[in-house]
């Protein structure tokens, strides 16, 4: 198989805008969940609301489209209930980091055996551009039209510190790093984390000079900071650029895990 | 051969699911029914069941419906607070059609309230809380003994229905202990079985009810609580479709109301009638048992939701009926809809059964 033997054929085309991040990000996850070996009926895959949680939709498995930021306490219920599932949840920043914060922290702490892979575009695009708690300072938006004034989550430092046994950030520009963080995650007894932050040329990019998609992507690619070089900097004792995320294997850890097939 | 034991309403209900196959708890701690969890914490993982605390009731509501669709007997327990938390996922059950069982040990609101007090406050709620229309399934226990029969009724109505079954009990018989009589076995009705490789929402049957594709068994079914065809698949813009949809979710509960109908009735001939459910029986029966007047009749309800409005025609020569609730009148409301004679509302607030006094009271007062 590839990864497009798991698409739903017959729900094509998506609703997905011209020159969304998104589909980049499935790409990639099927492609790690394919390279994994596992059968169909042995891989769900949860969501909540918004852009990133209509992936579920159009993939060839059992799968639970939820309610809004609520896909962690769903996949929590499935894969108590049934270990032998491999369980793989599709979120986003709004879904994840806002009205469904609370669920991903126990998640992580819990360390239960998902793999959560979360398109961070900053922005609210279902509802047409609304600030999301990735939103960058100063960013527009509509419900930030001053500029955000409110700083940002950094999601992986969250997973982190609430216990995640695997988090990783890449973008849509890397997806050969990003298709093999998923790998890592799915084959990571435990909670595993992979933050891709997406390009959405409709609501935020219009907004925040990122008029073309290859900027935005050019953009998320220049201002990637490999971790390994992280490191050196503050090895150095050198200050790390201030318009710079980290990306890489953030943390790779092995605390005890819940829901681990018997 | 029965056993015999003295227990606390919320350990009937506990033991009632667990006799009932119930093998996935998620809950979080709320007063008045926290003794569930508990109880459930100790026993599920002994019977190779789940116990799992959840962060909060949104949450516990959400696990048990994604344990639902692998197979699992759910439940969870909470009361109004709680309750109130769960309304989004309540109607995502609904509308996914998702068995499932919530016990509500209702206590007096509004907001925190009474935390430790009796209550029937959340009887609209339970039926109309969710946004959107949709149909469910509520049963109210007045004794020990109900809360453990109405518990493994309400999975048997859960699988059967597909649809979130309610065991709206209330502080009062939660937290009581009577003897109650435990039965060997729990009769179980499963869910429809699944014609492999049909539409997984298709409802080609009479009652309207879908067979159930479990996870895992390669039906590869979307469920989604946007609006979907009977593939399962969003149709979120299409106007007849939403109302074929929703009409079905509703029709299949209503149109078998009759069918899941369970009430008892005292002096049919009676005109004067009192109807009560969950803690509120207890006064009747005192009444009933105290007063010799064969024109004061009883109808006692078990299933609220859908009203058993037959039941009140039994009544043919009733000129009154008196219902006394925990709350200002919420069934009452739903009785005078039924019937062309007037409906005394008896509401009775603050944490405390009504008195029989104050029953009899009502029955002597002209209306």
């Amino acid at each position: 198989m590839t990864f497009e033997d798991w698409y739903r054929q017959d729900r094509l085309p998506h609703i997905y805008c011209a020159g969304c991040g998104n589909g980049t990000i499935i790409n990639c996850t099927l492609a790690a969940v394919d390279s994994m070996g596992w059968k169909k009926e042995e891989t769900v895959f949860v969501s909540g609301i918004g852009c990133s949680s209509r992936a579920p939709g159009y993939i060839l498995t059992d799968s639970l489209h939820t309610t809004h930021g609520r896909a962690l306490a769903f996949a929590t219920g499935v894969k108590m209930a049934k270990p032998d599932l491999h369980v793989v949840v599709f979120t986003g920043d709004g879904d994840l980091a806002a009205i469904g914060g609370n669920h991903f922290i126990h998640a992580c702490r819990r360390n239960i055996d998902l793999t959560v892979v979360c398109m961070n575009n900053q922005i609210y695009g279902m509802t047409g551009g609304q600030g999301s708690p990735t939103t960058p300072l100063k960013c527009l938006s509509s419900t930030t039209p001053y500029g955000c004034a409110e700083p940002p989550f950094d999601l992986c430092e969250l997973a982190t510190a609430a216990g995640a046994n695997y988090v990783a950030r890449w973008t849509s520009y890397h997806v050969k790093e990003l298709e093999k963080a998923v790998k890592v995650g799915l084959e990571t007894p435990g909670f595993s984390f992979i933050e891709a932050l997406v390009q959405c040329p409709t609501a935020f990019g219009r907004r925040n000079k990122f008029r073309q998609v290859a900027d935005h992507v050019e953009y998320l690619k220049t201002h990637s900071l490999l971790r390994a070089k992280r490191d050196r900097l503050l090895g150095e004792g050198q200050p790390l650029p201030e318009d710079m995320f980290v990306v890489g294997e953030l943390t790779k850890r092995n605390r005890p895990a819940m829901g681990v097939k018997r | 051969m029965t056993r015999t034991e003295f227990w606390q309403g919320n350990t009937a209900c506990a033991e009632g699911a667990l006799a009932a196959g119930c093998n996935f708890f998620g809950g979080y701690p709320i007063t008045p029914s926290t003794e569930i969890a508990e109880h459930m914490a100790v026993k599920l993982p002994k019977k190779g069941g789940v116990f799992i605390q959840m962060e909060d009731e949104i949450a516990s509501m959400a696990s048990i419906i994604g344990a639902s669709w692998t197979g699992a007997r759910a439940m969870t327990a909470t009361s109004g607070p709680g309750f109130s938390l769960m309304m989004e996922n309540i109607g995502f059950a609904a509308m996914t059609e998702t068995p499932c069982v919530v016990v509500n040990v209702q206590r007096g609101g509004p907001s925190t309230g009474q935390p430790t007090m009796s209550a029937q406050g959340d009887m609209m709620q339970v039926r109309f809380g969710s946004h959107g229309d949709y149909a469910i399934i509520a049963l109210c226990p007045a004794t020990v003994q109900e809360m453990y029969e109405l518990t493994a009724k309400a999975f048997n109505l859960a699988d059967q229905y597909r649809v979130p079954v309610f065991l709206m009990a209330d502080e009062t018989v939660g937290h009581m202990r009577e003897k109650i009589l435990i039965p060997d076995t729990v009769g179980r009705v499963g869910r429809k079985p699944f014609v492999p490789g049909t539409p997984p929402f298709r409802a080609a049957d009479p009652d309207l009810i879908p067979g159930f594709p479990t996870f895992g068994t390669g039906e590869h079914v979307h469920v989604t609580g946007l609006t979907h065809d009977e593939r399962g698949y969003p149709c979120a813009t299409n106007p007849k479709l939403h109302m074929a949809l929703v009409k079905r979710l509703i029709d299949k509960i209503e149109n078998a109301r009759d069918k899941m109908a369970d009430y008892d009735i005292v002096n049919p001939d009676a005109e004067q009638v009192f109807v009560a459910y969950g803690g509120p029986v207890r006064t009747v029966m005192q009444v009933m048992h105290d007063t010799k007047d064969s024109n004061v009749g009883f109808l006692r309800i078990r299933t609220v939701w859908p009203f058993p409005e037959k039941a009140l025609a039994k009544f043919r020569n009733a000129k009154r009926f008196l219902v006394p609730e925990m709350n200002f009148g919420q069934i009452a409301r739903e009785i005078e809809r039924h019937v062309r004679v007037p409906v005394q509302s008896i509401p009775k607030l603050g944490g405390e059964l009504h008195s029989p006094a104050e029953l009899v009271a009502a029955l002597e007062e002209k209306p």
